[in-house]
């Protein structure tokens, strides 16, 4: 099952790598993994998308933990919570794409943010999924490039990931 | 930086050199021996470490065995190991020790030179990315980049190394701060809020605990290196007699539970007795402590889930905890503390009979196969039977450390460990070559003990070198060399499962050991008599002041028995053919 864990981590020089070696060194999958700085500067909070088993996951909880600079970790799922993903695709602007990508642009709610002769890139935010969906809508041979964020997650209401 | 240090504030800071500063730091901590090895990034250390007369260094031969005999060091002591390393070569030769203390999480401190800041990834002469190449085999690691950072880096990396489920610490230090200058003050306490080990188990947790040990019918005790790590074998033997249950140890558990009490069903795992892993299978109620349920000790972990029963499950490390094997009771802390809290509500508990009987009838018939039985002989010397002369003549009362293989498991199986910290092996991470190493670390530890290194051809030639240290020290280390001219474990399993196809596990062109120990000015013996394997012993251990080279000419053809084969179930051993053989008759 797909799990987002957040975690809160000290920011110091070679933080990350713990967390991906850790990932890396115990076969654990990571679809994404997404990392900057917070309000406190001394914390960076970062969020991985993963999958495997309940076993698993709560391997993957505890082994996180007993990084020494990990200060925090949530599994998301354990409730409610929200999940944005950032995505920049540009994509062909030429002919009966000009109108077309304009039009899945709006219905998508993403925005164009630049403008070429030939091309459009179009900023999208939402969850991977609808992401994932503006890709299977548009014409695959019209895309010229895409880069994604990977997902960033928070918790609903009260439920707040600090120190 | 919110993990901070708390500066001691009556003590003035005095100015003085990164080196000065590192030096000092390791007094502060009140270390005996840094075991180490000079080059280019330390110099300035080692000048530092010539001017003062707190700890003392020890100059092994090759960094490697530096880290082994911190490691071992700690094991015997309970104190954090410390080893010192040059950059580069230096810190890649340590990696093998500190990923071996690492596997059996022992507390050492590592330092490494570094180059110089300004030289980090110039590829810099004798530059390796310490940091990097450790991360995978280390509890935590530091680079440190300021002189003013290495007081409180050093603080923060004995608290990390000794605290919660123990681990080694690398602390990488460029060699230009160890010239610049700071104020030194060194910290009294540390707190970091990222780390905060659980020590004291929940009271809940340890009652149901308590409730469910009372209503077993088939009770078994299995406990693991983590018990002797956590210093609880006291608190373990208490509640054990109190219960009259059965214990038994992993490897890296020996002498957590006396051997020669009659409590004990001995070692269980791939060569455990019979009773032992039985027991184990069988059992209802299982209580773990310290252990980590891992390959080599309950085989096929679907055939052992196969069996029910109730696991309790005690470690200081949650990610232990329902790894390998889902546990029924949990419970999260120091070994010591729980164990104490254990048995003050045991104590408090109206009734403390339990109703076992039969299942000690079980297991007496269990022990009556006699697993650990072996074919004796007037003409070729059986390894079990040096161990058994070895247990007799050392009075039980030895430091026994050992290579791994064949030697290991004998030694494991035949010498009976009535103490904690008197064992020494490599049993997470398997290393040949510790068997030296690890004892002079011992024999620093406790410099009038008994110390014997249990190694093969193989093991010992892998830190062969150190004999030169031990020379320069006068380490009176009792090597016991079982010489079966075979990398014996590797033998064993070519010949069950690769039609004796005994690949690359001869070995060849052996020095003479007599003559080598003789080179180095120890004393060296060779040994192919039966008859002469106690008088050897003794004359050996009565040369209290002498380094002895035991090289025991042992049956080429021996196997370690009884055996879980890969894969297979704790209760499908393979006996020994003496054994079956005897088995078969008695039907």
């Amino acid at each position: 099952m797909r799990h987002i864990i957040s975690l809160l981590m000290e920011n110091e020089a070679g933080a990350l790598s713990r967390v991906a070696g850790l990932f890396s060194a115990r076969g654990y999958n990571i679809e994404s993994l997404t990392v900057a700085v917070t309000e406190d500067p001394t914390l960076s909070r970062m969020t991985i998308v993963t999958s495997g088993s309940d076993d698993v996951i709560e391997q993957i909880i505890k082994q996180l933990n007993k990084l020494i600079d990990v200060v925090k970790v949530l599994d998301l799922n354990d409730g409610k919570h929200i999940e944005r993903e950032l995505m920049l695709v540009k994509v062909k602007a030429t002919g009966v794409y000009k109108d077309e990508m304009k039009r899945m642009c709006d219905i998508f709610r993403g925005r164009i943010i630049d403008v070429a002769d030939n091309s459009y890139t179009i900023e999208l935010t939402g969850s991977c999924s609808k992401l994932d969906a503006f890709i299977e809508a548009i014409d695959r041979s019209a895309i010229l490039e895409t880069v994604r964020t990977g997902a960033s997650g928070i918790g609903r209401g009260d439920r707040i990931l600090k120190v | 930086m919110d993990s901070s240090t708390h500066p001691a504030t009556d003590t003035p800071a005095k100015s003085m050199t990164g080196a000065d500063i590192v030096v000092n730091c390791l007094n502060e901590e009140k270390v005996k021996f840094v075991f180490g090895y000079p080059g280019g990034a330390v110099l300035h250390i080692y000048d530092a470490l010539y001017k003062q007369n707190g700890f003392k260094h020890i100059l092994v031969r090759h960094e490697q065995a530096a880290v082994h005999a911190a490691d071992a060091y700690s094991r015997a002591t309970g104190d954090v190991g410390v080893a010192l390393v040059t950059s580069g070569p230096g810190a890649t030769n340590a990696i093998t020790g500190i990923a071996t203390a690492y596997m059996d999480s022992v507390p050492l401190v590592v330092i490494s030179g570094q180059v110089p800041v300004p030289a980090i990834g110039m590829d810099a002469f004798q530059e390796v990315d310490m940091v990097g190449v450790t991360r995978p085999c280390v509890k935590h690691n530091f680079l440190v980049k300021h002189v003013k950072d290495i007081a409180p880096t050093i603080k923060k990396a004995f608290f990390i190394a000794k605290t919660g489920r123990p681990g080694p610490v690398v602390v990488d230090i460029p060699k230009d701060i160890t010239a610049h200058v700071a104020d030194f003050i060194y910290p009294k306490t540390v707190e970091m809020r990222s780390y905060n080990p659980i020590l004291k188990g929940h009271n809940g947790q340890i009652k149901k605990a308590v409730k469910l040990l009372l209503s077993a019918k088939r009770p078994m005790i299995y406990t693991g290196g983590g018990l002797v790590l956590g210093n609880g074998a006291a608190e373990l033997v208490k509640l054990a007699k109190a219960l009259n249950f059965p214990v038994t140890n992993t490897l890296m558990g020996l002498g957590g539970y006396p051997a020669t009490d009659k409590q004990f069903v001995g070692m269980l795992g791939m060569h455990g007795t019979y009773e032992a892993n039985m027991a184990m299978q069988h059992c209802d109620v299982l209580l773990a402590v310290g252990a980590r349920f891992d390959d080599r000790v309950i085989g096929n972990p679907k055939h052992f889930t196969s069996q029910k029963r109730t696991i309790i499950h005690i470690d200081v490390d949650p990610s232990s905890i329902s790894k390998r094997v889902k546990v029924d009771v949990p419970i999260v802390g120091d070994v010591h503390s729980v164990l104490t809290d254990m048995n003050e509500i045991l104590a408090q508990e109206e009734n403390q009979h339990t109703e076992i009987a039969d299942w000690w009838k079980q297991i007496n018939e269990w022990r009556g196969v006699e697993s650990m039985d072996y074919a004796t002989s007037d003409s070729v010397i059986k390894p079990q039977y040096v161990i058994q002369k070895l247990w007799e003549v050392t009075k039980g009362d030895a430091y026994i450390t050992s290579d791994v293989g064949q030697h290991q498991m004998w030694a494991a199986q035949y010498y009976k460990f009535d103490k904690p910290r008197r064992w020494i092996n490599s049993g997470g991470l398997g290393t040949m070559g510790v068997g030296l190493p690890y004892a002079m670390g011992c024999q620093f530890a406790d410099k009038h003990a008994q110390v014997a290194c249990v190694t093969g051809e193989g093991s010992i030639q892998m830190n062969i070198q150190e004999l030169s240290t031990c020379a320069q020290y006068g380490l009176p280390i009792k090597v016991i060399l079982l010489n079966n001219r075979y990398l014996g474990m590797v033998r064993q399993w070519q010949e069950f499962f690769y039609e004796n196809r005994y690949s690359e596990s001869y070995m060849d062109s052996l020095p003479d050991f007599v003559k080598l120990a003789e080179s180095y000015g120890h004393v060296g013996m060779r040994i192919t008599n039966p008859a002469d394997v106690e008088g050897a012993l003794k004359e050996a251990f009565d040369k209290k002041d002498k380094f002895v080279f035991m090289d025991f000419v042992t049956d080429q053809s021996e196997n370690v028995f009884p055996m879980v084969e890969n894969g297979k179930g704790l209760s499908e051993m393979v006996l020994s053919p003496m054994t079956q053989s005897r088995l078969k008759g008695d039907q």
